[in-house]
This record gives C-alpha cells, sequence and structure tokens, in this order.
C-alpha cells in the first residue's frame, strides 16, 4: 500500500506488519531483511518509511501505573494522548510533549521529541527511566542510565535504527488542573523576540510564533507566548478532566492552493494585531495550549494532494540572531513564505543523534511548490555555515553532508550501529539517503 | 467483581476491541483463551486505563469436558457472556483432510454449544444478564468459498436463536452478532473490499450497541443485513450457478 508520514511528502509503495506481542515483534524482525519501525506516522518525511515497516501502534498496552510516584509504563505503540487521558485524572502529566498528542511513546524517543519547556526539562528522553530494547538479532536489553546507557543515550533519538523500542517507563510530571495560565506579548522585530526568550527563562512554557513576511525593520516580528500550569482552584474551570479527544475533520484535500502568498500575509497581519491586543494573562487548557492544531484531526489535507515540507533547524545560541535574520532574508527574497513558522529557544542537548542543541531553533511550514527545494538548499548553507543542525524527523530532504557536519554524534552512532545491526536490518529511506547505515567518511 | 463480563476467545482482533468498549463502560472482566500471559498483560492494561477489574483465565473452546468446571470456577458469577472464538480453517483442506474440517465444526459449533449451554443454565438462575454471540454473515447461506465454517456458523446462529427464545422472559438477553468482513487477523491473508470491511474497533462500537440497546441480531457494518438479504433472496436455482 502507498505510505507518507504526516507532510505527505514523498508517498511509497510499503508493506506494513503490525504486531501486539514480544514474540510477534521478534518473528517479524526476524523475517525481514531490511525494515523499520513506524508509529503514528506524524513525522514530516521519510525516517519511517521503506519498503517494509513495523508498525507499532498496535502494541500499546498499559503496563504499570504509580500513582503516588507518578511512573507511568507503557507498551511502545501507546499514543500519548492515550496515555494522558488516563494520567490526568491521576493528577500527572507528561514531563515533555510536542505539538501533537497523536504519536507514540516509542515514536517519542525515538524522535527525542522535544516541548515548549525544553530549556527547562530538557527532551523526551531525559524522562524515561529505562526501556525495553528489541535488538535486530532477537535480544531484549533493558537500557537506562545506568545500564547500557552508551546504548540508551543513542536509542532517544536515534530514528528506531538500532532496534525495536518495546516498552518504557517514564516519570510524570504533577499537575494540580488542567488549566494554563497563558500570557501573549507582541514583538515587533527579531531583536525584540528573542529578548523575550532570554528575560522569560524562567517561564516554564514558552514559544512564539512568527510572522515571515516582514521585511526591513520589522524582520522577525512575531508573538511571544508563555504559561504556565495552574494551581488548583486558581482559573475559573481547573480540575483534572482530561480533554476529550474527538476533533473535526475536513473530508477532503482540497484540490486548489487554499491558501496564496497574499493570504498569509492578510493573515499574519489580523493575526498579530489582534493577538497583540490581549496580552493580559489568559487562562486555556492543556488541548488549547499544547495541541491546537489536533483538534482539526486531519489539517495536512489543507496543503493540498502534493503535501507538504517542514523544516527545522536549530543555531548555535552565539550564531541564532545573524542566521535567523539571513534566513528571514532569504525568505522574503525566494517569495515563497511558510505557512506556519514557530521559534523556540532550547536548553542544551544530549542524546547521541538528538536534535535539540542550546540555541534557538525555528520550524516552517511549506507546500510542495515549484522552487521550494532550491529555497531550502539555500537554507540549508545558512544553517551549515553558521553550526546548526536540521530535525531529522522533520526531514525529507536534505543531503547526506547536512547531517554529517551538524550532528557529531553520528560517527558514534554508526559505529554503535554496526555492533547492534551488524546485518543492517533496519534501515529506513531516510537513513539510506543520509548514509546512517554505513559511514560514507 | 460486581456484574463481570466473560469474553470467550479475549485474543480475538474484535474480542480486544470489545473489551475496551466494555472497559470504558465500567464492566469488569474476564478475559479467556488458551494465551494466558497475553491475557494477563491485557487485563491489567485494561484496569489501568478503565479503573476496573479485570481478570485473565484460560480456556480451551475444544477441551468440552473442561467447560462447566471452568464456567464454576469464576470467582464472580458472570453477568453477562460475549463469546467471541472462532476459527476461519481451510476450506480447502477441509475437502479433503478430517483434521480441518473437524477443527472447523468443532471451534465454531460444537465448541459454543457446549460452554454457551453451562453459561445459559446459570444465567437463567440468576435471572438477569446477557449472552452475545459472534457468528457471521458467512451463516446465512452456503457458498462454496466457505461452506464448512458457514455451516458451522449457521448452526451457532440457530443456536443462538432458540437460546433467545428459550431464555425470554427469564430475563436474559441473547444477542446474535453477524459480522460481515472485519479487517482481523482471521482475515489477514484475504484481499477485502474496503467499502464493506470494518475494523475491529467498528465492529466492537456495533456490537457493544447491540447488547446496550437490547438488539436480537446485529451486523456489522451495518448494510450487511441489506447484502444478505438480497443474496438470502436469491432462488437457489439461480444461485447454484454463481460464484459469489
Amino acid at each position: 500500500m502507498l505510505v507518507s508520514n504526516w507532510n505527505n511528502y514523498p508517498r511509497v509503495e510499503a508493506a506494513l506488519r503490525g504486531f501486539r506481542s514480544q514474540e510477534e515483534a521478534r518473528d517479524i524482525l526476524g523475517q525481514a531483511d531490511m525494515c523499520i519501525p513506524r508509529g503514528l506516522g506524524r513525522s514530516y518525511g521519510d525516517c519511517s518509511l521503506g519498503e517494509n515497516i513495523i508498525s507499532t501502534p498496535g502494541f500499546r498496552r498499559f503496563i504499570h501505573l504509580d500513582p503516588e510516584k507518578g511512573i507511568l509504563e507503557c507498551e511502545a505503540g501507546t499514543s500519548l494522548d492515550q496515555i494522558i487521558s488516563v494520567i490526568i485524572p491521576h493528577g500527572w502529566f507528561l514531563p515533555v510533549t510536542p505539538g501533537t498528542s497523536r504519536i507514540t511513546l516509542g515514536g517519542a524517543i525515538s524522535s527525542d521529541v522535544h516541548g515548549k519547556n525544553h530549556h527547562l526539562h530538557g527532551a523526551f528522553g531525559r524522562h524515561v527511566l529505562d526501556l525495553r530494547l528489541l535488538t535486530p538479532q532477537g535480544h531484549v536489553l533493558v537500557c537506562s542510565k545506568n545500564e547500557n546507557p552508551e546504548i540508551f543515550q543513542a536509542v532517544c533519538g536515534g530514528m528506531g535504527l538500532l532496534g525495536l523500542i518495546l516498552s518504557a517507563r517514564i516519570s510524570l510530571l504533577p499537575l494540580e488542573s488542567v488549566s494554563i495560565r497563558q500570557k501573549t506579548i507582541p514583538a515587533y522585530d527579531l531583536d525584540e523576540l528573542m529578548a523575550l526568550f532570554e528575560s522569560h527563562h524562567q517561564s516554564t512554557y514558552t514559544v512564539a510564533w512568527m510572522d515571515c513576511l516582514q521585511r526591513g525593520r520589522h524582520l522577525g516580528r512575531g508573538l511571544f507566548m508563555r504559561g504556565e500550569h495552574c494551581r488548583a482552584g486558581e482559573a475559573p474551570c481547573s480540575g483534572l478532566t482530561p480533554p476529550d479527544s474527538k476533533g473535526l475533520g475536513i473530508p477532503f484535500s482540497p484540490p486548489f492552493r487554499t491558501l496564496t502568498p497574499a493570504g498569509i500575509r492578510a493573515f499574519n497581519s489580523l493575526y498579530f494585531h489582534r493577538k497583540s491586543r490581549r496580552t493580559g494573562c489568559e487562562y486555556s487548557n492543556i488541548e488549547s495550549f499544547f495541541y491546537p492544531l489536533d483538534a482539526l484531526y486531519n489539517w495536512n489535507l489543507l496543503y493540498g494532494k502534493k503535501g507538504f515540507l517542514q523544516y527545522q533547524f536549530v543555531l548555535p545560541r552565539a550564531t541564532s540572531q545573524a542566521g535567523l535574520q539571513k534566513i528571514l532574508q532569504h525568505i522574503t527574497s525566494f517569495g515563497l513564505p511558510p505557512y506556519l513558522a514557530v521559534l523556540k529557544l532550547l536548553g542544551p542537548g544530549e542524546g547521541t543523534l538528538s536534535f535539540p542543541e542550546y540555541g534557538y531553533t525555528l520550524a516552517l511550514d511549506f507546500p510542495v511548490c515549484p522552487g521550494i527545494f532550491s529555497l531550502l538548499n539555500a537554507l540549508d548553507l545558512v544553517v551549515q555555515k553558521l553550526g546548526g543542525r536540521i530535525y531529522l524527523a522533520k526531514d525529507a530532504r536534505m543531503k547526506k553532508h547536512m547531517l554529517w557536519q551538524g550532528y557529531p554524534g553520528a560517527r558514534e552512532f554508526v559505529e554503535l550501529k554496526k555492533r547492534l545491526d551488524p546485518e543492517n536490518k533496519l534501515s529506513s529511506l531516510q537513513s539510506r539517503r543520509l548514509g546512517l547505515c554505513q559511514n560514507p567518511y | 467483581m460486581s456484574k463481570p463480563v466473560l469474553i470467550l476467545g479475549a485474543g480475538s482482533d474484535i474480542a480486544r476491541a470489545l473489551a475496551h468498549e466494555l472497559g470504558a463502560a465500567r464492566y469488569d472482566l474476564y478475559l479467556a483463551g488458551r494465551n494466558l500471559e497475553e491475557l494477563q498483560k491485557d487485563a491489567r492494561d485494561l484496569e489501568i486505563r478503565y479503573g476496573i477489574k479485570a481478570r485473565g483465565v484460560y480456556f480451551d473452546a475444544l477441551d468440552f469436558a473442561s467447560h462447566e468446571d471452568f464456567y464454576d470456577s469464576l470467582e464472580a458469577r458472570p453477568y453477562g457472556v460475549v463469546l467471541a472464538f472462532g476459527v476461519l480453517g481451510d476450506e480447502s483442506l477441509a475437502r479433503s483432510s478430517r483434521e480441518q474440517w473437524e477443527k472447523i465444526i468443532h471451534t465454531n459449533y460444537t465448541g459454543c454449544v457446549s460452554i454457551l449451554t453451562v453459561a445459559a443454565n446459570r444465567l437463567e438462575q440468576a435471572r438477569e444478564g446477557f449472552v452475545a454471540g459472534i457468528s457471521s454473515v458467512a451463516g446465512d447461506r452456503g457458498r462454496a468459498a466457505n461452506y464448512v465454517y458457514g455451516s458451522a456458523k449457521a448452526g451457532l446462529s440457530t443456536f443462538l436463536s432458540g437460546l433467545r427464545n428459550r431464555l425470554h422472559g427469564s430475563g436474559v438477553r441473547v444477542i446474535t452478532i453477524k459480522p460481515g468482513f472485519v479487517r482481523t487477523r482471521m482475515t489477514r491473508d484475504l484481499d477485502l473490499p474496503h467499502r464493506l470491511t470494518a475494523t475491529p474497533e467498528q465492529a466492537a462500537k456495533d456490537i457493544f450497541r447491540g447488547i446496550t440497546k437490547k438488539r436480537d441480531t446485529v451486523y456489522t457494518r451495518r448494510i450487511w443485513r441489506w447484502i444478505m438479504l438480497v443474496i438470502k433472496s436469491i432462488p437457489e436455482k439461480i444461485f447454484k450457478r454463481m460464484s459469489i
């Protein structure tokens, strides 16, 4: 069948096989000569695509929940939204959550996902107490910071290339209320926006929306948002009722471009000015604060049949400002504005092949259209020159050298992969494109 | 456990999805089947998710002699019984192999009669509860492609309809479930038409609705009621020439 990830690009012919028990997983891994684990397909690109896919969402049992200590163990195919709906009533929340809850636990670890609190709490892997890894040779390894630490560090952010994660134990964040106290602050240029990240470094959640169509003195204009979990009884409608996961859907992919550059310009201005006026503290809830796009469960279809690309990079803190300015100038000069641009200051990174590092990350959504690949190649040059890197979970097109220059841990990763997977059983279209199976240098 | 539901053949995909529906509605559960280790993991999962009590218990549909003891050894008396075990078998092999047709008949029919006879008697004494049996649209009319399986399911459907007749007025309801195509492990190797095929989750929702809304017969997907109405109404003279 034709399979694509969330951005519908690329689409490839693949055989999907699911499993329900460890024995079945071992059988599948034993039989296939080349395969790659895939969860709910929320990554953007080809990192979990290949001829043979081991589909994990059928392997989704809760194994143990300690409601006193806030420790949860689940099979790797369990989705974060299922986890949330179970743990919230017990007064717990995910210590790290990305912008969608429709990903699996295994996917969250394999991409070492980050959230709006990365600057304080790190990426997902930091909160994994231990995990069970089925290696391509059929062994089950328990990995943690103390047991097989080298493998553990590489599996967090390892894109499923070292083995199939069977289950994991994570520590949870105590929660008193599902309400979030949030404040939106307008910033009229890039310097202002970056200054807000620095001065709000102690806020738990920080993120900014950016208007990429501004030039000159308004270059990098945006809205900075910070949020905190409310205490019990603080917000008008608090309590610990988990969100209702039913979303609305659009029935089909529109046959035309739903948004044009002029449309985006109009939307951005309207959005900026509207939000700039409402800068007081507001209360929202977990659903609308963390997962606003989950409300429209198939919003990816809005980008049309050709799909879209998300370009997410991080630049070292020292080169961030110059780099972001250059990137924004490139975007305006190419005349291909992203539909959505999200900026975030990350804290230091951890995993061997994990994306986050101390500096600014910008995520840009572009529809697949003529000229887009040349623009992204141009952006690659800036990112590469300034010592940045591209997020593997969001990548569908970067060249090999971008990976090897951006990720200093790549060599170590490949050495470890040779040890754990000598026959190179686990490989994706992405890992082959980037030479993550055998060291190309 | 209070008012537990016993699911026989709880390892099947439809049964697993139905266990989630029942768990979400706060029914305690017995998950019965042969793979006890996996059933115990399923039970723990349901307990954590829904705050219910769930237990995995060993049950072999083909070990008829054990059925009465099995049923009576359950700590809490089941309020409802869902019969979800079955086997598709290899129909062409069944033409030459006695072992094969025996397996199909005994799993899909004899085993059902055996355990449901015990269950019906106990429920009748308790004067409340339900029996839901998963039969198949294949039992509505014999076709060349699967008539051994179909005849066993026809037997099960008839048994359930008779049981419903007997228990009417006793406070025990009997529900016959007739799934059409469902995308499960049992049908993994078949090429099924997308529009007529349900996911195990859709089938479970239909079955759960049938149980709570007090239906007699539930087709899932619902279009199968009409498809089977047409198929049943074709005169045998014509039907015997057709290949559907």
